[in-house]
């Protein structure tokens, strides 16, 4: 890239994180229900459910993140679907600028406004009575595995908004991702599920990443499990983004 | 050398949508510093006519140039030479006026964008409104933003489409009075439009799209040698709707 990509990539970045700055509703709809969600399993299911552990929002709280990435980068597709109908998308496309800079723009966009959900979403689970021995360097990790989700997903929601034909379609891609921790380990056990159940539960991303950040989360060895889930997030994310690049091709050509 | 050479030039342009032939086969060149009017009627192919020219679509045969550069073949070369305004103010609600010119003068790195930024409120009667919203703004302040944004960097052409459909009289004049300005600066102008008043107010060449081919074009003068010689005739002349509507609002005007 040269340093024309990056200025024009940060002055996307600046004016796609001015929307988010600017509708603060949006964070609010995106941290909100993830926090519901924990709230409704610590204290309404919670007590009735066998996870093995004296710390359920511990437990918890891997899941829960997914969660809010999944719902929030619904918001990426949505921005980016407004620009390609309102005509801006066309006005920097006819500008002397780096193309691709203007999916970039959203794109960082998505892991900024996504790291404040989830510094949200942490700072209420401690409130709520999760607590980590993790030192920096799990922290780190940690981090770094939710950023490379973000990305896998937000290259998704780019394919999305560059297909979809109105607003509610830009987004929909985004149901089934929201819903696939609730067939994982992110809230139960999955040798708790019956057989076919079982074998979707362990054999899906979020299962890997879920069991990772939680190993990371209280110190334990992660095990092979990191590089699965390190593995599924580069491989969704790589080809998410070719793909992604298919279609912004398709659509500018 | 390259002062000689049109500022568009146009040879056997095609596009077809699927089935749908649009352009089958458009001539025409346009002298630097002069505006150039492209009449049709709606779905005639003028924005297609646009699109290509600016690089944001690839015709399927023929061939364009824009201040010298092939659009097919050197599309960066025509983007630093060129600036849209499309059919819709491409302008963004959420930031404020100031702040989207800043976000243009940035990206074409033009220097001083804060400053360039001023000067374009002020000289678009926009100053007040400035720090607001875009959101906020009517169709006549936004489309004079969206214009505004494409004088920043000096593009040595401006394509405007349709910039005054939607548009109330009142800032119909204002627009046409800017077009006239960029134009006495040097800056070529094509603009495509379905009011025929505004081409004969504005353009100083003018050429009609009908059903995917230039039917006619030349100066006013000459269109009119296509129609029989005028007659003269003793009619009494009634102000029309526009001009008594302008003549009323006028005075609010002057108060501003």
């Amino acid at each position: 890239m040269s340093t024309h990509a990056l200025s024009d990539s940060r002055v996307m970045l600046k004016r796609s994180l001015r929307h988010v700055t600017r509708s603060l509703d949006t964070i609010i709809t995106v941290t909100i229900m993830p926090i519901a969600f924990m709230l409704l399993f610590v204290y309404v299911f919670g007590g009735a459910i066998q996870a093995n552990t004296d710390n359920y929002v511990n437990y918890l709280l891997p899941g829960i993140l997914l969660i809010a990435i999944a719902s929030g980068v619904a918001y990426t597709a949505y921005r980016l679907f407004n620009d390609l109908q309102s005509g801006i998308f066309e006005r920097f496309h006819s500008m002397p600028i780096a193309r691709p800079s203007v999916l970039w723009g959203h794109v960082l966009t998505s892991v900024v406004s996504n790291a404040i959900s989830v510094i949200i979403i942490a700072l209420v689970a401690l409130v709520m009575g999760f607590r980590s021995s993790a030192g920096p360097l799990a922290w780190l990790a940690v981090a770094g595995i939710l950023v490379l989700f973000t990305l896998a997903l937000t290259w998704i929601a780019v394919i999305a908004a560059l297909s979809a034909k109105t607003q509610d379609g830009a987004a929909a891609f985004s149901y089934p991702i929201i819903f696939l921790p609730f067939i994982s380990s992110a809230f139960v056990p999955t040798d708790s599920m019956p057989g076919p159940v079982r074998a979707f539960a362990e054999n899906q991303p979020v299962t890997s990443i879920v069991d990772t950040i939680r190993a990371l989360f209280e110190q334990q060895p992660v095990g092979t499990e990191i590089w699965t889930a390190l593995a599924w997030c580069a491989g969704v994310l790589l080809i998410a983004y070719l793909a992604a690049l298919a279609a912004y091709r398709r659509k500018i050509a | 050398m390259q002062t000689t050479e049109p500022a568009i030039r146009v040879h056997g342009l095609r596009k077809a949508y699927q089935q749908l032939e649009v352009l089958k086969g458009v001539n025409f060149e346009v002298a630097r510093g002069s505006i150039f009017a492209l009449l049709g009627s709606n779905g005639a192919g003028k924005t297609t006519v646009v699109r290509i020219l600016s690089t944001l679509l690839k015709a399927d045969d023929g061939s364009a140039t824009v201040d010298g550069f092939d659009v097919r073949s050197q599309p960066a070369r025509v983007r630093e030479s060129v600036s849209l305004t499309g059919q819709f103010a491409a302008v963004d609600e959420i930031l404020t006026g100031r702040e989207n010119l800043i976000m243009i003068a940035e990206l074409r790195q033009v220097g001083s964008p804060g400053k360039v930024a001023d000067d374009l409120l002020d000289r678009f009667g926009l100053t007040d409104a400035g720090r607001r919203r875009v959101g906020t703004y009517s169709g006549g302040m936004r489309r004079r933003l969206d214009i505004a944004m494409s004088f920043i960097g000096d593009p040595p052409v401006i394509f405007l489409d349709e910039p005054t459909t939607g548009l109330d009289p009142e800032a119909r004049i204002e627009v046409w009075q800017m077009i006239q300005d960029l134009a006495d600066a040097g800056t070529t102008v094509f603009l495509t439009t379905q009011y025929l008043e505004e081409a004969e107010k504005l353009a100083d060449r003018i050429a009609i799209l009908h059903q995917g081919t230039i039917i006619v074009s030349g100066t006013l003068a000459e269109l009119r040698l296509l129609l029989p010689p005028a007659k003269a005739e003793y009619v009494e002349r009634q102000p029309t709707l526009e001009e008594i509507f302008l003549a009323v609002i006028g005075d609010k005007k002057g108060q501003r």
